[in-house]
């Protein structure tokens, strides 16, 4: 018989969250995150292919303040999970593994994701005073 | 000591009977989505504000389209292995893992499918 009321590993709960743990966990939810963002880039082509109306509400939405915040989220998860990204191959290419470089790398990806997402929104804003 | 079989040596699918495919997959498609997603980006930039006419125009441009069109295809593949790993991990219940799994696929390629007409439609017929 098998007792499931011991312990179980990995038992997160009980483990102080770490910058490694956090990183790791933030990389598959913005993921998954930016799943759910590819019905949104459907809607946005399909909306365009489909003609003035259609892509009109299409506007509308990603232009209220939902939809920036939709955007937003968006946008950090798609910054975030390239540069976490990058520094996963070079963890398949067998560097990086010290304590030391794993928290230093991890702040630079934070900060990078950040900087990126601030930069193409400071672009895109630009760009919507064309709107 | 290696309790493998030379045929099982020799075919390197190990337990799973995958082999590395699927993990080689992710980083081939991780690898091309660095310059393709920051394309993407950029083109995305290029129509904020814009109207239908001009994110037509936008897609009318052969080198455009081609990249949007590489985007679609290489980011829907890389979608699809990260989804099937987090519902391989999550979903223990046989049936329901088996029907993610194939709902997965479906979802991904029919997504792709409807990305990759939009953007044709856009660039051909404007």
């Amino acid at each position: 018989m098998t007792d499931t009321s011991r312990p179980l590993s990995p038992h997160l709960q009980v483990y102080r969250p770490q910058i490694t743990s956090v990183l790791s966990i933030l990389h598959r939810f913005t993921g998954v995150v930016l799943g759910v963002g590819t019905l949104f880039l459907a809607w946005w082509l399909l909306a365009a292919a489909a003609g003035d109306g259609a892509y009109a509400i299409a506007r509308g939405f990603f232009a209220s303040w939902l939809g920036v915040l939709v955007l937003i989220g968006f946008s950090f998860s798609l910054f975030y999970h390239l540069c976490n990204g990058i520094r996963h191959l070079a963890w398949d290419a067998g560097m990086g593994f010290e304590i030391a470089t794993l928290y230093r790398s991890g702040w630079v990806i934070v900060i990078a994701a950040l900087a990126l997402t601030a930069l193409a929104w400071a672009l895109g804003l630009g760009g919507l005073g064309r709107a | 000591m290696n309790a493998r079989s030379a045929l099982a040596r020799v075919r390197g699918l190990g337990a799973a009977h995958d082999g590395t495919a699927h993990w080689w997959a992710q980083r081939l498609t991780a690898v091309a989505l660095i310059p393709l997603s920051l394309i993407f980006v950029a083109v995305v930039l290029a129509a904020v504000g814009a109207d239908r006419a001009a994110v037509a125009a936008v897609m009318a441009n052969p080198l455009i389209a081609v990249l949007m069109l590489l985007f679609i295809a290489v980011s829907f593949h890389h979608l699809k292995l990260g989804l099937q790993v987090v519902i391989e991990d999550y979903i223990h219940h046989e049936g329901v893992k088996v029907a993610a799994l194939m709902a997965n696929v479906m979802g991904c390629y029919g997504l792709a499918t409807a990305c990759v007409f939009a953007v044709l439609k856009l660039a051909i017929a404007g």
